[in-house]
């Protein structure tokens, strides 16, 4: 450890970097892996790869965690090859890459639990990294072409030696060098320059932006852009309206002898374009660069946007949030007993004041609203950052087993509470795994049943109510439910396949140990069954559909609250024990006697319009004992998630009231049917029961 | 000394800004300011009177050899020392920072107490 006394709480800043650095580097090295497929490559991405390994190995370094800081200083250095042209990129290489990925994602994950030593793996790794970094033979000539250019010696005194790798490589690749002037106010620089650069990066690279003195230091900037691209000078110039920027070709691919690209141009004058007159030149600017236009106006407010959020954002710990949430709810509590008291005041014939406090409750109320909206905000966060962990493994895994899978994700934007993302994250990856494993047949066999050579997955999400739906689509094999039901029948789960109906064939699938597959994969079959990711589906309150179609592929459908933080639940009391039931998973209650109540197969049902709902009483599924008499009319709430229905047997409906949920702890976590507890506000505490939980549990006693 | 000096430190890892900002807090009382990017330190410049810049030279945007050519060729900022602070994977880089006129580098990861030592120097006249 460094001598600075490496604190808890740095070591969570540190985490929380290292974590985000190691999240980008992944997804950027999938891009970078579907580019070499392609047989293209992108020195921008090359470069922000090895800013990664490089801030990463930097920031180990100094917390002294000598793993992760030699892995990413191996990575770095590859990498550094990589962009400087030493070494080209192979397949053996980018399997390396990943594979190095993947333990530094292990170890930036494992820093938090001291866990078991991995300096062999880490060796491993390193020799083979190391393996890689045989550089091709020697093609550059020794001495630099960069002096004879005619560069200001300012603007190469600047460039980083990956700057001046990219200026040879776009010389090589016969490309005209230009050097952009543009000068910009102070105030607004950087987007008129991402402006600037965005246009550019349409038509060439974008080498180095070096900032120089303007006319007015105090209130202007002036930038000297090196670029390189194939458009000659007149159609570069076209692309700026603004007098401001003058471009001027350094070096022209044309003034070369043909064949010989490293060969320069002797002199190196300055051919200069003075800026043309933008409606002079307007019609020519529209049939050259007819983007040109739409490209700037379209990129200034993004540019706009994305430099604001960047500047703009606040890392917070979650922990905090959920601080202010629990004084929010006692805030919300507190409001309730005001309410109280004006009531008990008007009772009690102060009518004058109690209308006051009335009003002024009245006004509370809204502001704790709006307060409780603004933290729930807060917590928020889009589905898409899922999806780009998931289009790596995705990917990942697609390579691996040599399918081909095109990746569609709707509804990015969809916003869910972040613990709720995070819980979620493991599951549904591990259902997106089995719709490569399974789902997507190889390419050989989905063109000779005439599908398209490449399966399609699609991950959509979308709100619905106060709910969060995502759907994993795949067109691939379906779920085979005859061979479903035969395994049920093997397992003397079932006594004949006749009895089964499709919808319980899928039901078996979420039961621990199920699995139709002999061989275990190594993608999927990891131990972890789909028992496990109904589980933790559940555990957040969420529930999961299938849907299949043999042949034709298989959906997903995974319903989840937007939140766990605070909800709106109805009190309810059983057997005088009072719980709470979060309102989105109530559909409606009913007031019943006895007489209502049918037995099918020893288990109490009623009829509800054309359906049969099974019954829950609480007392029994918590089996505890009954220590008044039974009511002779009592309600059942009927609940659901997704498709699913269940009645519960409840003595009394006692009102809607918003609760704070509250964590039990991991000691009660195995407790089925239990989410939480809740403060009812009069110093009585509640548990909060949790429908999924207890909609599963009824499910699968129930075969 | 009247008033505190000011320090600017560019770099765009924030858990390294807070290790070189614990670092200088441990040295004494000092205003320092933070930015993540070379365009927010060319921002930042010309509204803040700056006595000493640490800077990294892999950024976003434009990189530190960028920043130290243009202080080096603006006579309001031509004094102000500058020391960089990278890894060893850029001793080439550094090299060329010296050329442009860095007064000082250090590698990372940094040993706190040369850091501080440098500041003495530099803003106090102690070694």
């Amino acid at each position: 450890m460094s001598d600075q006394g490496t604190s808890h709480k740095a070591v969570k800043e540190f985490l929380a970097e290292a974590e985000e650095v190691v999240e980008q580097l992944g997804s950027e090295l999938a891009d970078l892996a579907d580019l070499a497929d392609g047989g293209e490559q992108n020195p921008e991405l090359l470069n922000s790869i090895f800013r990664g390994a490089h801030s990463l190995k930097g920031l180990a370094g100094m917390f002294g965690f000598s793993d992760i800081s030699e892995l990413s200083h191996n990575m770095e250095n590859i990498l550094d090859s990589l962009r400087l042209g030493k070494i080209n990129l192979g397949q053996g290489l980018i399997k390396v890459l990943f594979g190095a990925h993947e333990l530094l994602t292990s170890l930036v994950r494992s820093v938090e639990h001291a866990g078991a030593d991995r300096t062999d793996e880490i060796a491993a790794c390193v020799s083979r990294i190391n393996a890689c970094l045989v550089p091709p033979p020697e093609k550059q000539p020794a001495a630099s072409p960069l002096q004879r250019l005619g560069l200001p010696e300012r603007i190469i005194g600047a460039l980083t030696e990956y700057e001046e790798h990219r200026l040879l490589d776009n010389l090589n690749r016969d490309r005209n060098i230009y050097n952009v002037h543009t000068s910009f106010e102070l105030t607004t620089f950087d987007e008129e320059l991402a402006q600037v650069s965005d246009v550019l990066k349409t038509c060439g690279e974008v080498i180095s932006t070096l900032p120089s003195m303007g006319g007015n230091m105090e209130t202007h900037i002036d930038f000297e852009i090196l670029f390189g691209s194939t458009r000659p000078l007149a159609g570069l110039q076209a692309l700026f309206e603004n007098n401001d920027i003058v471009v001027t070709c350094l070096d022209s691919a044309g003034s070369k002898p043909a064949g010989t690209a490293s060969s320069l141009p002797s002199a190196g004058g300055f051919i200069e374009s003075r800026p043309v007159d933008a409606v002079q030149q307007s019609s020519s600017a529209a049939l050259e660069a007819p983007w040109a236009a739409t490209a700037v106006s379209s990129t200034s407010d993004d540019a706009a946007r994305s430099s604001k959020s960047m500047s703009r954002t606040v890392r917070v710990d979650i922990g905090k949030l959920d601080e202010l949430m629990n004084i929010v709810g006692e805030l919300v509590l507190a409001h309730s007993s005001i309410s109280g008291i004006a009531v008990r005041m008007r009772n009690e014939g102060f009518s004058c004041m109690s209308i006051d406090l009335s009003k002024a409750a009245k006004v509370l109320e809204r502001k704790l609203t709006d307060l409780q909206k603004g933290v729930m905000e807060i917590r928020m966060i889009p589905v898409g950052q899922l999806y780009e962990k998931m289009s790596r493994v995705i990917r990942k895994i697609a390579r691996e087993q040599g399918k081909k899978v095109e990746l569609t994700f709707i509804g990015a934007d969809t916003e869910l509470d972040k613990l709720i993302i995070e819980d979620i994250s493991d599951p549904l990856m591990h259902i997106v795994r089995n719709a490569i494993d399974h789902g997507i047949e190889s390419p050989g066999k989905r063109t000779s049943i005439g599908k398209d050579e490449k399966g399609t997955i699609r991950i959509s999400s979308y709100q619905k109510g106060n709910h969060v739906v995502i759907e994993v689509v795949d067109d691939g094999n379906g779920i085979d439910l005859d061979k479903v039901k035969a395994k049920a029948l093997q397992k003397g789960l079932v006594a004949d396949i006749a009895s089964i109906s499709d919808r319980d064939a899928l039901d078996f699938i979420f039961m621990p140990g199920f699995s139709t597959t002999d061989n275990v994969s190594d993608v999927s079959g990891r131990g972890v069954g789909m028992d496990v990711v109904s589980n933790n589906i559940a555990a957040v309150s969420g529930m999961v559909d299938i849907e299949t179609a043999k042949g034709q592929g298989t959906r997903f459908i995974i319903t989840l609250p937007i939140t766990l933080a605070i909800i709106k639940a109805l009190i309810i009391s059983s057997a005088g024990r009072i719980y709470a039931l979060p309102i989105t998973s109530v559909m409606e209650s009913l007031l019943l006697t006895d007489a209502d109540i049918r037995t099918v197969e020893r288990k109490e049902v009623i009829q509800l319009r054309e359906q049969t709902l099974p019954l829950l009483r609480l007392e029994a599924f918590f089996s505890t004992t009954r220590s008044t008499e039974r009511p002779r009319e009592f309600y059942v709430v009927v609940v659901g998630v997704a498709e699913k229905r269940l009645g519960i047997v409840v003595d009394d409906l006692l009102g809607q009231q918003d609760i704070v949920i509250k964590s039990l702890g991991e000691s009660f976590k195995r407790f089925m049917g239990i989410s939480g507890a809740a403060d009812l506000g009069d110093q009585r505490t509640i548990l909060v029961l949790d429908v999924g939980g207890m909609i599963n549990e009824t499910m699968r006693v129930g075969h | 000394m009247s008033a505190k000096k000011t320090i600017l430190i560019a770099d765009d890892s924030p858990t390294m800004r807070a290790m070189l900002v614990s670092t200088i807090e441990m040295l004494g009382d000092f205003r320092i300011v933070e930015v993540s990017s070379g365009f927010d330190a060319l921002r930042l410049l010309p509204r803040e009177k700056v006595d000493l810049i640490l800077t990294d030279i892999n950024m976003p945007d434009i990189n530190g050899l960028e920043l130290i050519s243009y202080l080096r060729t603006n006579s309001n900022y031509l004094s102000i020392p500058v020391f960089i602070i990278s890894s060893e994977g850029s001793r080439k880089d550094i090299e060329k920072g010296k050329l442009l006129g860095a007064n000082e580098y250090l590698i990372k990861p940094f040993d706190p107490a040369r850091l501080q030592a440098l500041i003495s120097y530099y803003l106090c006249g102690t070694p």
